[in-house]
């Protein structure tokens, strides 16, 4: 068992930006030096507003994009250092759009089953046995695995998605906003699941939301990200109950609730958490 | 409140599938268009396939003493040749069954030719973008500042023409559009999230160009193809008709109209007969060419 399932250490990204042909580019930190541990079987959220640079981590952390600087190291191995066949088996994603993450020309079994035959598992009969056993666990009908993605709604292209993702056995899941595209009540239906599929599974999942609601419901720990810093991380309680920094506080109370008496969160001011950070 | 209860809980069954053929077919059907192109492109296809068997008579056979007979709708045909014969007294309606497959043959092996090198410049350069993207993109503004035909016209009379130099020329020259929208759909879907899920699976490359996106594209360059299997069937006539494309006595049917050219102003039907049969197939495959289109475009398409 290794220590931490994921771990980064210091991981930066940092983007150029062209301003045309004579001005100076200039440089965009869209991940700042971050440090994270997530230990095996731990959900940790990882929150922050939109272009706070949480989809950056999710690329780097599954080798999409190449860090300017820092580590990742997966089951206490550097990701550069093994090659992808053997971190696909230990690292899968769920993407946000489940519109966009099936091809659309495939069946939903050619989409489960092509993780098993780009690493050549078992032959066609047990690859075959594996999809219907994995569309069984994500409870996809198996009369569906023949039609393709147009045909089937959001919440049922998602559980192709996770299908997909877990048919390989792997130990730790990046789901990147898994259910923001997603109706309200079929995002609690996939919550559900995947919390389930932990259980079963004993999965190590990485959550990545902008939604604190979603965040609250299912994780044990939380980091806030603000501009491509970590600036607080912790237990989901003091989190959610004793937040230090300032930018937490705002963060937790722009959520919009039910309570009529509360209203509209108000605007934000930013300089009190820009000074702090 | 029971019969909410029910309405919760009994599953909403989806209606039985249509079969993808099935849409496919009723779409067909639908287009009428694409329904006349492609039974006149079908007939085209089967009258070259046969013209062995179809062909009354042998279309290089000159008989000196037959020239120049006729079509069947005038006082002098014959039956013996239904669409008359040519100044060397050769059958025309053979003569067009067998041009029939040169134009055919070109418009396909052109298009294929030009397809695969305009797809494959196409796609490298819309999925690694940047500096491949640059350089295929210079190129392709190289091959558009070219005029097809006078670069046509210089190669085949400088390397001598026939059948084998036509085809080539034009798939070397015709690739530009299949180019250009490999590039732009390939950008489109280079950043979708399955090509992502893809490359995390640890798939290779090529893996992903062929199996993933390719299929995706796929729809586009057919249509493309329909339209430069037109464009090359053209340009093919275009330059028999000058003398340096398919040579005689080839029965190529740009070759057939300027065989009769100065026949022209007393027995019109002498060109008329490959023009028309030219401008037929033409139609007939750019009917299907924007059959195809609207059966990939995606309103009405769940």
């Amino acid at each position: 068992m290794p220590d931490y399932a994921l771990e980064l250490s210091n991981l930066s990204r940092h983007f150029y930006l062209k301003n045309g042909a004579f001005k100076e580019p200039t440089l965009l930190k869209a991940v700042d030096g971050i440090s994270l541990r997530i230990r095996p079987g731990e959900t940790l959220g990882l929150v922050g507003e939109s272009g706070c640079g949480k989809s950056t981590l999710a690329k780097m952390i599954l080798g999409l994009l190449e860090p300017t600087d820092g580590d990742v190291l997966v089951n206490d191995k550097v990701r550069g250092a093994s090659s992808r066949l053997a971190m696909a088996r230990q690292l899968q994603p769920i993407f946000q759009d489940p519109y966009s993450s099936l091809n659309p020309r495939k069946t939903i079994e050619k989409i489960i089953r092509l993780p098993l035959q780009l690493h050549k598992v078992g032959d066609s009969n047990s690859q075959r046995k594996a999809v219907k056993e994995i569309s069984d666990l994500v409870g996809l009908p198996e009369r569906l695995l023949k039609q393709y993605p147009g045909q089937l709604s959001g919440g049922q292209r998602q559980r192709v998605a996770i299908a997909r993702a877990l048919i390989l056995r792997p130990s730790i899941l990046v789901c990147d906003e898994p259910t923001s595209a997603l109706d309200v009540s079929v995002q609690a239906q996939i919550l559900n699941l995947l919390m389930d599929l932990k259980k079963e599974l004993n999965l190590t999942y990485l959550f990545i939301s902008h939604n604190l609601g979603v965040v609250e419901h299912l994780v044990d720990r939380v980091a806030v990200m603000y501009r491509g810093k970590l600036v607080e991380q912790g237990t989901r309680e003091e989190i959610f109950h004793h937040a230090k920094h300032p930018y937490t506080q705002a963060l937790l109370s722009s959520v919009l609730t039910p309570d009529p008496a509360l209203g509209v969160p108000e605007v934000l001011d930013s300089s009190s958490w820009d000074k702090a950070s | 409140m029971s019969n909410l209860t029910l309405t919760a809980n009994s599953s909403i069954t989806s209606l039985p599938a249509v079969p993808e053929w099935r849409r496919i077919m009723n779409r067909f059907l639908g287009h009428r268009g694409l329904m006349i192109g492609s039974v006149i492109l079908a007939v085209i296809i089967l009258a070259a396939l046969f013209a062995p068997w179809l062909a009354p008579h042998d279309p290089y056979v000159q008989n000196v003493s037959q020239r120049m007979i006729p079509p069947i709708w005038h006082d002098k045909g014959t039956w013996n040749h239904i669409l008359g014969t040519d100044k060397l007294g050769r059958d025309y309606l053979s003569r067009l069954l067998y041009g029939a497959r040169i134009s055919l043959t070109i418009g396909i092996s052109a298009a294929v030719i030009s397809g695969l090198i305009g797809t494959t410049l196409g796609v490298l350069a819309g999925y690694f973008g940047g500096r491949v993207d640059a350089v295929i993109s210079y190129i392709i503004t190289t091959r558009l500042a070219l005029p097809v035909v006078l670069v046509a016209l210089a190669m085949a009379s400088l390397v001598g023409g026939s059948l084998q130099t036509v085809i080539v020329l034009l798939g070397l020259l015709l690739w530009d559009r299949f180019a250009v929208v490999a590039r732009s759909t390939t950008q489109q879907l280079r950043d979708a999230e399955f090509i992502a899920s893809a490359k995390v699976l640890g798939a290779s490359t090529p893996y992903i160009l062929i199996r993933e996106l390719l299929p995706n594209i796929l729809s586009a360059l057919i249509v493309v193809m329909t339209l430069e299997m037109a464009h090359a069937i053209l340009l093919e006539a275009a330059l028999s008709f000058l003398g340096i494309g398919v040579q005689p006595p080839s029965p190529s049917w740009g070759l057939m109209v300027a065989e009769g050219k100065s026949y022209m102003f007393f027995q019109p039907w002498v060109i008329a007969i490959p023009g028309v049969a030219l401008m037929v197939l033409v139609l007939a495959i750019n009917l299907v060419g924007d059959g195809l289109r609207d059966m990939n475009a995606p309103e009405g398409r769940s």
